[in-house]
């Protein structure tokens, strides 16, 4: 009865409000994943990274390989095909298969990014570094990393809007994240533009505020006048 | 008698089929200050981080205070390089690091002296060179002529035994180059084993004890400046000194007389 007197725009708000907490459990889901993804895809794209710049021939052949083959196909298939042999051999649940896939997928487009940033620092700083007897080791972590990461931040940012976004893909892996509760909820409401209206909604605050986040960093950490930018 | 803190034999550098220089040998004693001249190409670049092993050469040897570093079982290339201070034409100072920051990353992270130590090093080389006010100035926020001093600065720290420049005035402003040369003269004066690549005659004949002429990959003359400005055995070495000085706007001696 209160129903009919309550206008409709009210109604609308009120359902929005229901489908954003019902997605909000999704929401938890995928930050989790995208904070797996990210990181792991970081770490294993550093460390391919300076085995691509540092490593020698053979190596830099090896990270080319990796990489053109990583990105030479859509995150998806690459994600199945991992998923299988990840859970193929060790039992994992699909959150961490998925999870693990998608940094590894990002790994290859995170090496391109941080590879750009180590050679638009240069080999010049790398000669000074060695000039007053610090060790390869030592001019990439004292020199060569501080202002390579500082660089990757802005293409960084952009990755990591990716990941957010591609860890929708662990969806098709039956993870319950967003996109996933938005489905539901499309299918037991028969509310499909409401749900998936407000999936993108979740997805955009995350991605914008993440974005923001980053350019906040990006900014803090700036080097004053740097000729490299 | 002065200790040979420097010496090279007969080294070699090619790249490919291009020979960069062939059987250069030269010995720098302690308190010497050395100036490397010849046109560009000569290889006088690649030579001075031949000797800091930067770069390594195809054949030769190096020594440095008699123990030679070219023998892979001698010591640590990284031990030798922090005895050997190099500067830049292009300063190559680290961008992300201060003035201070850049003199002291060396002692902190090479020489692991503790931080308060390492700054007050780094205060007094930063003084040395003139720029204490500027110690928290990033390279980017610095001229290029106090770039140059702190990169100076920066190699002065390791306490070298030797310092080599390559050519430190070429990538400076006109009006900036003259306070490079004032600290490299004061570092003469003071002692400091110096070999230097550059083409500032008046400095060469100022604070040089001895000049080599390099030209085509090879030593051609060497000796007193004054030997290789008005007793050259090379017409060519007489020509090429004296188009440098010229350029430079440094009369030539015998106007001046």
């Amino acid at each position: 009865m209160a129903a009919a007197i309550l206008p409709p725009i009210l109604w609308a708000l009120i359902m929005l409000i229901e489908f954003i907490r019902y997605i909000a459990a999704g929401t938890v889901t995928t930050l989790a994943v995208t904070l797996v993804a990210l990181p792991l895809g970081l770490v294993i794209g550093l460390a391919f990274a300076l085995a691509h710049v540092y490593g020698g021939k053979v190596l830099t052949q090896v990270m080319r390989l990796y990489s053109t083959l990583m990105r030479g196909m859509p995150p998806i298939l690459l994600l199945f095909i991992l998923y299988f042999i990840i859970s193929g051999s060790i039992n994992l649940s699909p959150f961490w298969a998925g999870s693990i896939a998608l940094g590894v997928v990002s790994s290859a487009y995170q090496l391109e990014i941080l590879r750009g940033a180590i050679l638009s620092v240069g080999g010049d700083q790398m000669m000074a570094a060695r000039a007053i007897g610090m060790s390869r080791l030592k001019a990439i972590r004292y020199v060569i990393l501080p202002q390579a990461l500082r660089l990757a931040i802005p293409p960084w940012s952009n990755e990591a809007s990716i990941v957010l976004k591609d860890s929708s893909l662990v969806y098709a892996l039956g993870v319950a994240e967003i996109l996933r509760r938005a489905q539901q909820l499309s299918a037991t409401t028969q509310q499909p533009f409401m749900a998936f209206g407000t999936a993108a909604l979740i997805y955009f605050i995350l991605v914008f505020t993440a974005n923001r986040l980053l350019d906040y960093l990006a900014r803090r950490t700036q080097i004053p006048a740097n000729p490299l930018g | 008698m002065s200790q040979p803190v420097l010496v090279a034999q007969n080294l070699t550098k090619t790249y490919g089929n291009n020979v960069i220089f062939r059987n250069i040998s030269l010995s720098v004693n302690e308190r010497d200050t050395i100036v490397i001249v010849g046109p560009s190409g000569t290889g006088k670049s690649t030579l001075l981080r031949c000797l800091n092993l930067l770069t390594k050469a195809d054949s030769g040897k190096i020594w440095l205070d008699g123990v030679e570093i070219t023998d892979p079982t001698c010591c640590s290339e990284d031990e030798c390089r922090q005895r050997i201070g190099m500067v830049f034409q292009n300063f190559l100072l680290f961008n992300h690091l201060t003035a201070l920051d850049n003199v002291m990353i060396g002692l902190t992270k090479v020489k692991k002296m503790p931080k308060e130590q390492a700054r007050r090093k780094a205060v007094e080389e930063l003084e040395r060179v003139g720029l204490v006010d500027r110690a928290g100035h990033y390279p980017g926020q610095l001229s290029g002529g106090q770039q140059q001093r702190v990169a100076i600065a920066r190699a002065l720290a390791m306490e070298p035994r030797v310092m080599l420049f390559d050519e430190p005035t070429s990538a400076l402003d006109p009006e900036l180059i003259g306070e490079v040369l004032a600290v490299m003269k004061q570092l003469a004066r003071e002692g400091m084993t110096m070999l230097v690549v550059t083409h500032e005659m008046g400095f060469a004949r100022e604070v040089a004890n001895r000049m080599i002429f390099m030209e085509k990959g090879q030593i051609l003359e060497e000796g007193t400046p004054d030997d290789l400005f008005e007793r050259p055995k090379y017409e060519r070495t007489r020509q090429f000194l004296w188009k440098i000085a010229e350029l430079h706007g440094r009369k030539a001696p015998e106007e001046n007389g």
